[in-house]
């Protein structure tokens, strides 16, 4: 156990290195010159703009120069400067990762409780109506492109039915709660706002119910499979045998162990819930990571193009890292070797 | 000698009986999901190859008032344009369905070729092409495939570059899991024993046996690949206009929010090809009792 997360930390920084390459390689193929992109086609015969330009922003000197440069920068936690918003990407990730943060946490909140209830409904009522329709309730979520299903979101309950509120992270008008986490709704609470934190969850709520939609699908399926395998175990007979009602033999029984893999399904939601999360955002305007990462897209702003898919690594290795160390000490069947 | 090698002729081992073509497509088709998720899928492929045919407007024809909400002549209403919402978005099918299409066969392809490589050379080989697929696993795709999208430039085509770089480690590991069980079993040994070319090995005698596999985890993949092509598009790094690819459509959505008829054709067909192919990819499954999932 101990060795298998060993090893896995040790081999974590070579896939950062591997990550950071070819993000700079990618970079690097874009085929308009990102100096005429800074200073604007018309400064581009001007000579001394131009190298001027080419020294503040790194692009001096040949590739693997530019691209030792940019690691030796990395190390120190120095992402490069956006050429959109002229701040350092670091910061404006900062900036912006809580905002992702409380979407994605609400996401999960939803997507994991509704899908394991969904999981846990379809498995009881195996091959019956309900089960159907958990199953059906499940896959929709997963075949809708999550930017549609946005949009239909806010039409109705929010333009016709007035349910929730319009897009964005905060009501029209409103100053956002004293800084303290960046997530607003606890800041709030910190703050001893209630009514604030109250109208912050309220904004969540839409965005991240559709979200949290699209990983039901995923959890629920899992789920589901997951309690199957101990509905027709020995030891679910015996306790039935016995003459345990049946909410005791779920509770005491199955639940517990058909739950410990949602760690790691969790886990495995966390590619579909990035991609997912930056269209969210798209849709509802919502200030975050996806947000910047279209923008700087857009923009052709390479810093942050590789400053997102950097960091977006990082969080994807640390979480698949956390995800299968938990579930190595939650399961005492699974010895890594 | 030869007698022994006739015996053992490999070469010709034809691995454990299995039903004529026909007679599998026959006995899947009993199936429901695999009925009603083929049906819908082969609807929309008629679509999109008949439609200059049949149609009653052009994609890009104005054909009455900019932003009418549907009526008798235009069901889906019509866009800021002035054209017809359901004409686009049938006609969108033959954007989307085929880049979708590309990407799938194109990662089946890649994929599978450097997975089966790694698998059955094991090694240096297989330590290079794995490691790689780890790194490329290790980003989140929708970043990767959106500077890839974005640094190659808008269009359709190379939003299937974007999404294949992002997508063949999914089919390398699949393969190369396939081929390492595959490659111990009796009828591999045998061939081996006999001294027949590892190259021919590997093509005749496990890749065969790997493929069931591969087509139903592609079948599955190929509603994901659809909506990630359409993500792309709907985030301006995909189809450009007049295209009525179905995410750029949906953009085209937003841009008139309250026109909610505009978005509702190419949602609801993406729906439609997903689920068909979930369905189908499900009832594959079921159908030849494959576990494997990538």
């Amino acid at each position: 156990m101990t060795n298998y997360v060993l090893r896995r930390l040790a081999i974590t920084p070579l896939l950062l290195l591997g990550i950071v390459t070819i993000a700079f390689v990618v970079s690097r193929i874009i085929p308009a010159d990102p100096v005429a992109s800074i200073v604007g086609e018309r400064n581009m015969n001007n000579e001394a703009v131009v190298s001027a330009a080419k020294k503040r922003w790194g692009l001096e000197g040949g590739l693997i120069e530019q691209y030792f440069t940019y690691v030796k920068n990395l190390v120190s936690g120095d992402l490069g400067t956006s050429f959109r918003t002229k701040q350092s990407v670091t910061s404006d990730l900062w900036e912006r990762l809580p905002a992702t943060a409380e979407l994605a946490f609400g996401a999960l909140i939803v997507g994991g409780i509704g899908g394991i209830a969904l999981g846990i409904t379809a498995a009881r009522h195996q091959n019956k109506a309900l089960d159907h329709l958990a199953r059906l309730v499940g896959l929709v979520g997963s075949s809708l492109p999550v930017f549609w299903l946005g949009l239909i979101a806010l039409y109705t309950l929010y333009v016709r039915i007035g349910w929730f509120p319009g897009p964005g992270r905060l009501p029209a008008r409103v100053d956002p709660p004293p800084d303290v986490t960046g997530l607003y709704t606890v800041d709030s609470l910190l703050a001893g706002d209630f009514g604030l934190a109250w109208r912050c969850l309220r904004q969540l709520m839409l965005p991240a119910f559709v979200l949290g939609w699209s990983l039901m699908g995923i959890v629920s399926r899992l789920v589901r499979a997951a309690m199957l395998d101990e509905l027709h175990a020995d030891y679910v007979r015996t306790a039935r045998a016995k003459g345990l009602g049946e909410g005791d033999v779920m509770r005491h029984h199955v639940l517990r162990n058909a739950l410990t893999p949602v760690i790691t399904i969790m886990g495995l939601t966390l590619g579909v819930l990035l991609t997912s999360a930056v269209l969210t955002e798209t849709v509802f305007s919502w200030n975050g990571i996806g947000t910047y990462a279209v923008e700087a897209t857009k923009r052709l702003d390479y810093p942050a193009i590789n400053g997102v898919c950097i960091t977006g690594g990082v969080i994807f290795l640390l979480s698949s890292l956390v995800a299968d160390v938990l579930y190595a000490a939650v399961d005492p069947k699974i010895r890594y070797s | 000698m030869s007698t022994i090698q006739n015996a053992l002729d490999v070469e010709h081992f034809v691995p454990p009986a299995e039903p004529g073509t026909w007679a599998a497509i026959r006995g899947a088709l009993h199936s429901w999901p695999i009925t009603v998720g083929g049906g819908v899928l082969v609807l929309w492929v008629v679509v999109a190859v008949t439609i200059p045919l049949w149609s009653w407007a052009g994609p890009r024809e104005t054909v009455g008032e900019r932003l009418t909400s549907p009526n008798g002549s235009q069901l889906l209403g019509t866009d800021a344009l002035g054209r017809d919402v359901l004409i686009r978005t049938l006609y969108g099918a033959r954007d989307s369905m085929p880049a979708a299409a590309a990407v799938i066969v194109l990662t089946v392809i890649i994929g599978s070729a450097l997975g089966a490589l790694a698998g059955y050379s094991g090694g240096v080989v297989e330590s290079v092409i794995m490691r790689f697929t780890d790194v490329v696993l290790g980003f989140p795709p929708i970043f990767l495939a959106m500077a890839v999208a974005a640094a190659l430039g808008p269009g359709l085509r190379n939003t299937v570059i974007a999404l294949v770089l992002v997508w063949w480690p999914i089919y390398a590991r699949l393969l190369r899991g396939q081929v390492m069980t595959i490659k111990n079993r009796e009828h591999v040994e045998a061939a081996v024993a006999v001294g027949v070319p590892r190259r021919r090995i590997l093509r005749r005698h496990v890749l065969p046996l790997a493929i069931t596999p591969v087509m139903i985890n592609a079948t599955m993949d190929f509603g994901q690949v659809l909506i990630f092509t359409a993500s792309l598009s709907f985030l301006g790094l995909g189809a450009t206009p007049p295209s009525p690819e179905w995410g750029l459509t949906i953009d085209d959505g937003t841009r008139n929010f309250y026109q909610w008829w505009i978005s509702l054709g190419p949602g609801l067909a993406i729906l439609s090809v997903v689920l068909a192919a979930n369905f189908l990819g499900d009832g594959l499954r079921d159908h030849f009792d494959v576990k494997a999932r990538g």
